[in-house]
Parts: C-alpha cells; structure tokens; sequence
C-alpha cells in the first residue's frame, strides 16, 4: 500500500532493455504459469466437456449434450443441497462479520495482555479441521457434551445438536464461528491504519465513542470489510469438511450441503460428469454472488486517498 | 497511539473483562480435546466429570496415546512421516517458486504485468474443492494417484497468497541495494539470491510457515487423492481411525487429535507474531 506510486516511478526508469527484459520476466513466471496451465486450467476445462457426458471414470466419457444439467433441474437433493449451503453461508458470513468485527474491536482497546488474547483467538485457524471437527462433536455430544452441560447450567433443556435435523446446521455455523481469527487479525491491522487525527477530530466535534466507531473507523476499513466478506461468501459456498466429519450430510439431508453432493457423486457414485455439471454450476454461481457483492459495496466502501 | 489507552472511559473495564471471556471461550474446544484424550472412555461420556484435566489422569492419559500410537490398525508414526515428508516439499516449492514470481512482479517490467498480477489475485477466489474432482481425473491420467505427487508437485508451481505477500515485501526493499549489485557484476539471478531472498528473510518464514501448516492441516487432498493406508497422512489417519471403526472412544480420537495439533501448536508458539502478521497483510490489497 505504502510502496505502490513509489514502485511504479520507479520501475519507469528500470534498466536493461524491455524485450529482453519480458523474455526474462516470463522465465521466472514459469513456474506459475505451468501451474496456472496445468493445475486449474486444465481441470477447469476438462471438466467443462465432463458436464457433458456420462463419466465412471472407469469408462471414456460418453457425450450426452445437457442431460446432466436436465437431470439436475428435477433432482430434489440438488435442491436441498442449494438451499442449505445458501442457509449455512448466509448466517455464517453475516454472524462471522459482526462478532469478527467485535472481536477485532475490542482488541484494538489497548488493553494489556492483548496480544496473548489475539493469538488465542487465531490458534483456531490453524487446528486441523479433522481435529476441530472431533472436539466439536464431542462438545455437542447429547449426553456429557460442553454445550449441554453449559444450557443446563442455566436451566435450558438438553439440544441433541447433531442428531436433530432443526439443530445440525446452527451448530456447524457455530462450529464455524469458531474460525473467525483471519478476519479478527485482518481487521485489527486496519483499525491500527485508521488515521488518528480522524478519530481526535470527532472528538473535539463531541462525537461519541460509538458514533467515532460508526462514524470513523467502520468507513475506515470498508476495504477490509469487502475484502473479509468476499472471502467468507466464496469460503462457505464451498463448506465441506466438516459437515463430512460431522455429520456426512445427516441427519435426514440437514447438513447436505453442495461441495458434499459433488464429492458424492464424483467418488462414491463415480458420476463424474454430473459431479462436474455440479462443480461448474457452483463456481459460475460464486462468481456471480462474487460480482454482484462487488457491484454492491461501491456505495458501502471507503477507499481513502480516492478523493 | 498510547494517549488512547490514558483516556479514561465508562466501561472499559466490562468491555475488558469481555474480551478475555471470548478469549477464554475460544480455548474450550481446545481444552475439550486435551481433556478428553486423558480420560477413560467411560469418564469423557460422565456429564459430571470435571472439566480440566487433573494430575490423577496421567496414567490413563498414558493408556490412550500408547493405544493410538500403536494399535494394529492405525500407525502414527507413519502418518506423521508422511505428513511431514509433504509439509517439508510443499514448503520449499511454494516457497521458492513463489518468490521467483513475485521477483518479476516486483523487480521486471514486462506486457501484460498488470493483468497477469490480478489473474494471480483471482485465483485466490477459486477455493480448490471446485475443481478437486476434474484434478482427480488428471492426477490419475499422469499416474499420480498411489503416490504423494499431487499433495506437493502443485506447490511448486506457487501460490496466489505468497506470491502477493512476498511482491509486497520485495517492493520495500530498496533498488539501489539492486543496482549497486548489478554494478558489481551480479546477474540477475545473482540479485535474487544474494539480494532479495536474504533481506526478505522474515516474509519467505512467514510463507514456509503458512504453507507447512496448510499443508499439515490438508484434510480434503489427503482424502481424494491418497488412498492406501500406508499413504494415509495425520489428518486423514485420524479421519479415519474415526470413521472406520464406528464407535472408536472419544479418549482415543482425541488423544490422535492432540496428536495432529501438537506440531501445529509447536509451530504456532515459536513464530506466533510473524504467522499473525503475515496474515494480516491479505487485508491490505486494495
């Protein structure tokens, strides 16, 4: 951010001559490039034909034009696979925004001790996602489970978090709210870049704390707002770890969400066209939730030194 | 910044106290699984069982890391060789071909920069379960299916996150030092690796140690592309002793699952500032 206008002068009087200079360039981009090529475009357009055909994988692919897409249009489960991975990103992103915003907040209060707090905070992003998902089974067990034992400590009734279908979800999402120190780390450093004579200049206006939060730093850190969201929309369209560990998609399709039904239908039904009729579907869908949150923001995010 | 910290305010206290309980509970899952893993398989299942674990429980904690460790079935020892033996490749490849791509993003004028550095970028948006299935059938053309290749030979090729996070530390270090090696002879190659790659020391640690603990954490790779026992890598072991054996105790899956977050922790307590600021740069694209 610093160094950009900087980099740019000087790369303008950068020495050696440009050809051979790209030829060079090029050379040390190989590697990405060959990757890029061979690691996701390939696929990508591999699949694109797969969508097309009927593919065992066992078997060469057979063209059967937009069967896949057909069959798709009337299949239930892929409905109920759409509606609950919108259900778990909806109230994922939008729970993971606030408290991570919350959370970052309140470590960027000066108060002593806080970095041990951040770092607690983060440790979670970096478990292992089959080891988070064991302990979070455990903790939602119906009988000796934390959650249980925590509500009836306040005198609420045992929830049977896994095996319920009304519950299986929520807890997954809470799961996943486990998972917010990238964003709460992302945050902090922003509300660190705040300017503090934007902050010192509310106040003498009387501004009050929370109108200079509102006020000062939300619009402040709009950019990492974007940016955090965009990230957690794409992440939790994608969800599949661990409703696989947890749950495998039950109880009675609750926690079915899409990336399962693709996973599904590509390694245990060995559908692998229509897996990839999925797969395209999903990454099209993203893009476009992707775009429009984009289109969106404009009016919402504060891009400082624009004006 | 300080003269925030002398303001007094209404408050503060509770918003204190708030934190640290957050704090407090973000640990719990942790604590869940360290306690679980040294109780009997009947004590993790008592709702009156304290929830700390306690100095009594050693002995039985002993009982569930030799009965992981060693049962027929399953063999950490291998597990956590072949997850290390990934870790290490991916770590070195994502590392050092990242550093050459973001060299030429930093250092090289060339057609095409621009929108080839933001085509990096946009495939930090392409989460690699989309394409997992289609990389499938490619792996298994090449004959990479049976071995660990498609767990490391993709880091080689780099990735979006390190190369923009190593761009951005190349882009601080001054050009002179550049050219006054360029004076003294050094090609170009000679700059990167006497140069940059010593002064951007801390962000290539702060890559090599995002990647290694990816890398580590992988669960969704491990479990398409890798599937003979022998092959199995510390999360998908630990998946699995889970899933096959259907009722495996809670002590047990616990006690594997310390056993996958320990180095993970290791890691995390010896460079937890620079992990947590290397994080914190993807914020700062604009």
């Amino acid at each position: 951010m610093s160094g950009r206008p900087d980099h740019h002068a000087r790369t303008a009087r950068s020495a050696g001559p440009p050809v051979a200079g790209s030829a060079a360039a090029f050379l040390w981009l190989a590697p990405w490039l060959t990757g890029f090529a061979v690691f996701l475009l390939a696929p990508a357009a591999m699949s694109a034909y797969y969508a097309m055909t009927d593919y065992s994988l066992l078997e060469p692919p057979v063209w059967i034009g937009a069967a896949n897409f057909a069959e798709l249009w009337h299949d239930p489960l892929f409905w109920k696979a759409c509606r609950n991975t919108v259900y778990y990103a909806t109230v994922s992103v939008t729970l993971g925004a606030v408290l991570s915003l919350c959370v970052a907040v309140l470590l960027e209060m000066h108060v002593r001790g806080r970095g041990i707090a951040r770092a607690i905070i983060f440790l979670p992003t970096l478990v292992p996602l089959v080891a988070a998902a064991l302990a979070w089974s455990l903790m939602y067990n119906p009988e000796a489970g934390l959650m249980n034992r925590a509500l009836a400590t306040i005198g609420l009734p045992k929830i049977n978090w896994l095996g319920e279908a009304r519950w299986a979800m929520p807890a997954l999402i809470i799961m996943g709210l486990w998972n917010i120190g990238t964003a709460v780390v992302i945050y902090s450093a922003a509300l660190r870049d705040v300017p503090r004579a934007l902050y010192e200049a509310a106040e003498i206006d009387g501004v009050s704390r929370l109108g200079r939060l509102w006020h000062v730093s939300i619009p402040c850190i709009s950019p990492a707002i974007l940016f955090n969201v965009m990230i957690s929309i794409i992440w939790s369209l994608q969800v599949f770890g661990a409703p696989q560990i947890m749950t495998e998609g039950g109880p009675d399709h609750a926690t079915y969400v899409y990336q399962l039904s693709v996973y599904e239908h590509a390694f245990r039904y060995g559908r692998m066209g229509y897996a990839s009729a999925m797969a395209w579907l999903q990454l099209l869908a993203t893009l476009g939730i992707a775009a429009l949150t984009l289109a969106l923001s404009r009016r919402f995010v504060h891009h400082r030194g624009a004006a | 910044m300080n003269t925030r910290a002398r303001t007094p305010l209404p408050g503060r206290a509770a918003l204190t106290a708030l934190l640290w309980i957050t704090a407090a509970a973000y640990l719990v899952p942790l604590l869940v699984m360290l306690t679980g893993s040294v109780r009997s398989a009947d004590a993790v299942l008592d709702p009156d069982a304290p929830i700390l674990p306690r100095i009594g429980d050693a002995a039985q904690a002993i009982d569930n890391y030799r009965a992981v460790w060693t049962d027929g079935t399953t063999d950490f020892p291998t597990y956590l060789r072949n997850s290390l033996l990934v870790a290490l490749l991916s770590t070195i490849g994502m590392t050092l071909s990242s550093a050459c791509a973001a060299y030429a993003f930093a250092r090289m004028r060339f057609p095409g920069r621009g929108p080839l550095f933001v085509l990096v970028l946009a495939t930090l948006m392409i989460p690699s379960t989309v394409i997992i299935a289609p990389q499938f059938v490619l792996f298994k053309h090449l004959g990479w299916i049976g071995t660990f290749r498609p767990l490391w030979v993709p880091a080689f090729c780099g990735g979006a996150f390190s190369i923009f996070l190593l761009r951005q530390f190349f882009l601080t270090i001054p050009r002179e030092l550049d050219e006054a090696a360029a004076i003294d002879g050094c090609s170009r190659a000679g700059v990167f690796w006497r140069i940059i790659l010593p002064v951007a020391r801390p962000a290539l640690v702060v890559v090599a140690l995002l990647q290694f603990i990816g890398s580590w954490n992988d669960f969704v790779g491990p479990l398409v592309f890798i599937n003979q026992p022998h092959m199995y890598t510390v999360s998908l072991g630990v998946y699995m002793y889970q899933s096959q054996h259907g009722q495996t105790p809670w002590n047990l899956s616990m006690a594997a699952s310390v056993i996958a977050v320990l180095p993970v922790l290791l890691v995390f307590l010896l460079a937890q500032k620079a992990i947590i600021e290397g994080v914190a740069t993807q914020g700062l694209k604009e």
